[in-house]
């Protein structure tokens, strides 16, 4: 008798365990679920912050429109404190249990490269914001992005110096320890030179160091017309300085590493009359980015970044995708992604075969200890 | 590389060794006085700088309001030069204190081993507290730049700035040790400490000495680096600290005028073979020292020493 109670105890759990995963499972036909990632806490949390609220403005636009599909989209957004193993639980949380159609995120290279596999295995078209790691994308056929990759800020920081600063004898200066600035150098450097200008020096320094002098001098000797600086923005100030201690009052290019509040309190005035190559700015005159700008700040009462920018991007990018589609099937909607000519905040973007992006970049400058949009320049 | 990339070679080489000379300064007396390595010596250096930084940040231009900005600057430079100084000078002492003291009949390595301790604890220490932290902060530029040619190359007031403390201290020093009671004291402890304590020379306050004068030189090199170099932060040291501690070791360790010409061989050297090849500069730079070293091991000025580590 005993027993029989048991059994009949263990059957009725069992017999609710397996409704309740029917229920979970449930899909609700009227909403279309999209997945996002980003580092909301842990040392990146700003980026997340901004991606976060990049993606939900997005989708607040889409859903007043009517959403996608004829359905309302519906979006959970996971947090992957900024650790490739976080991200690779919330990815396959997303993928099995939320069974999302798309997932756009995560902002840090090595936290995607974690993602971006389970994605591929499943078949759930990706879409990276920030990610710009060229391994990323190469993961596989699912996988895109919505920023430019390491390199395409070199070649655009050369043809930016060759053709709207009109230098034609270029030195460089860069840190041998970190492939991002080395990327950034060796592309500007193969660039400038196609474009039939000269490389006079090309010096590296190793990372950690505070004295460029004896590379710079060597730079300025040749009398460059322009100093090509991909370092991030706390080495670029300081080369910066020893620049212009050394004489050398032309002007810096630098890349999306110079993006920061600090690169003014290190470099001071010696970074006046700098350019960098962005993916955004606030001060684009393009009618689209003044409306995102204008949006964003109604929303949070905050300027958007680079990251909020490329995050609206991102998510506009997958819905258009879905929307062309016609349906949520992954193999047509990736077939969609590829097919993308869509003008966005960032840009009018198509991609390559390699799924990144092709589009122009912005290149900001810098004047009276403020950034200020300069041009935009095409690939 | 024509005359005048030689000659601006030169000054980048001349200011970076000034730096590392204010170092090695504190690197070889207290080797000479007591045979211990000091690695936390990099350590007094970051520690004046942030206490330069923290003067600026907490009085900044608003004490001498009135003054001419001329005037004003030059006060504010005096007393920051004292306040690296004497921060760098206060943290040696403790460390001395409570670290090395307690250690000072116990076998060498055992001082060593604690001193990389003390280097560690200042960095980790130092990047835990709230008010300093482990970011990069930019270093205020209380002097107004100003250039000034020759010829085709280019000095800065900063050079002029970094090369007359710099001697000027040294020459201080030198005055020291040569015409002073304490500095014939410290001759005498380096000498021989048996010796001079059945002399009666109180040993212990003449280490005490020497630990604040290292410290103060390497504070002050703290500060001229925040000023030449305007970024600083925790770990910021390590590296000088190394370049300098292989300085004093060229220039032969325990040799006073050994340091200083170490330190300018080896900003020197430094700034010509990045120049020649910044990829493998540095590398060139420690490859003179191994062969200087190798025909001469005592460094260029030190004594031939049977008992050495």
């Amino acid at each position: 008798m005993k027993r029989t109670s048991k059994l009949i105890y263990i059957v009725s759990i069992a017999i609710l365990i397996i409704g309740l995963s029917f229920f979970g499972c449930k899909k609700q036909s009227n909403e279309i679920l999209i997945g996002g990632v980003g580092p909301v806490t842990g040392e990146a949390a700003t980026f997340g912050q901004s991606m976060k609220e990049g993606f939900e403005l997005a989708i607040e636009e889409w859903n007043q429109n009517g959403g996608v599909l004829g359905k309302q989209i519906k979006f959970i957004y996971q947090d992957d404190k900024g650790d490739p193993t976080e991200a690779a639980t919330v990815w396959t949380k997303l993928i099995t249990q939320d069974k999302v159609v798309g997932i756009v995120g995560t902002a840090m290279s090595k936290c995607s490269l974690a993602g971006a596999p389970i994605s591929q295995q499943n078949k759930v078209p990706m879409i990276t914001p920030t990610s710009t790691n060229p391994k990323v994308t190469e993961v596989g056929d699912y996988i895109f992005r919505a920023c430019f990759i390491d390199p395409f800020q070199g070649t655009v920081g050369a043809k930016f110096a060759y053709e709207n600063l009109n230098a034609r004898k270029a030195g460089v200066i860069f840190d041998v320890g970190n492939d991002y600035t080395k990327g950034l150098a060796e592309f500007f450097r193969d660039k400038f030179t196609e474009l039939g200008g000269t490389v006079v020096a090309f010096e590296a320094h190793p990372t950690g160091t505070t004295d460029f002098k004896a590379q710079l001098t060597k730079i300025i000797s040749n009398k460059p017309d322009v100093i090509y600086i991909p370092d991030y923005y706390n080495d670029a100030g300081l080369i910066a300085k020893q620049a212009r201690e050394l004489g050398f009052n032309g002007p810096l290019v630098g890349g999306d590493g110079w993006d920061s509040p600090d690169l003014f309190k290190i470099g001071g005035t010696a970074v006046e009359n700098g350019f960098f190559t962005n993916h955004f700015s606030k001060d684009d005159p393009r009618p689209i980015v003044q409306e995102f700008v204008k949006k964003y700040q109604e929303k949070y009462n905050k300027v958007p970044d680079a990251f909020a920018a490329l995050a609206y991007d991102s998510m506009y990018i997958l819905l258009d995708a879905i929307k062309r589609a016609g349906s949520t099937d992954p193999e047509k909607i990736k077939q969609a992604l590829m097919e993308t000519n869509i003008n966005v905040v960032s840009g009018l973007i198509t991609f390559d075969k390699n799924r990144n992006p092709v589009k122009p970049a912005v290149i900001i400058a810098v004047k009276n200890g403020q950034q200020v949009y300069q041009a935009t320049v095409n690939p | 590389m024509n005359l005048d990339t030689i000659l601006q070679q030169i000054f980048n080489g001349l200011q970076l060794g000034s730096i590392y000379a204010l170092i090695a300064l504190g690197y070889t007396m207290v080797y000479g006085i007591i045979r211990l390595i000091n690695f936390a010596h990099g350590d007094f250096y970051m520690i004046g700088a942030y206490a330069s930084y923290g003067l600026f940040s907490a009085i900044g231009a608003t004490l001498f309001f009135g003054l001419p900005a001329n005037q004003a600057t030059i006060i504010m430079f005096i007393i920051s030069i004292l306040g690296s100084m004497a921060a760098g000078g206060a943290i040696a002492i403790i460390a001395n204190q409570f670290a090395y003291k307690p250690l000072r009949n116990k076998p060498r390595l055992s001082a060593l081993i604690t001193a990389m301790g003390v280097s560690m604890f200042l960095e980790y220490f130092f990047s835990a507290l709230p008010v300093i932290g482990p970011s990069y902060r930019g270093f205020p530029e209380i002097i107004k730049k100003q250039l000034f040619p020759i010829g085709n190359a280019v000095i800065s007031n900063y050079f002029l700035i970094d090369v007359g403390v710099a001697v000027s201290l040294m020459i201080l020093l030198t005055l020291i040790v040569k015409y002073t009671k304490i500095g014939k004291a410290m001759r005498a402890v380096s000498l021989d400490k048996d010796a001079a304590k059945l002399m009666g020379i109180n040993i212990e306050s003449v280490i005490t000495v020497t630990f604040l004068i290292g410290g103060a030189f390497a504070g002050v090199a703290g500060l001229l680096a925040g000023l030449t170099y305007p970024r600083i932060y925790p770990y910021m040291g390590i590296l000088p600290g190394l370049k300098a501690f292989v300085a004093a070791v060229l220039g032969g360790i325990g040799n006073i005028p050994g340091a200083v010409l170490g330190s300018y061989i080896m900003g020197i050297a430094e700034t010509f073979a990045t120049a020649i090849n910044s990829l493998i500069g540095e590398g060139i730079a420690f490859a003179i020292l191994i062969i200087v070293l190798l025909v001469r091991p005592q460094g260029l000025l030190g004594e031939k020493i049977a008992d050495k580590v």
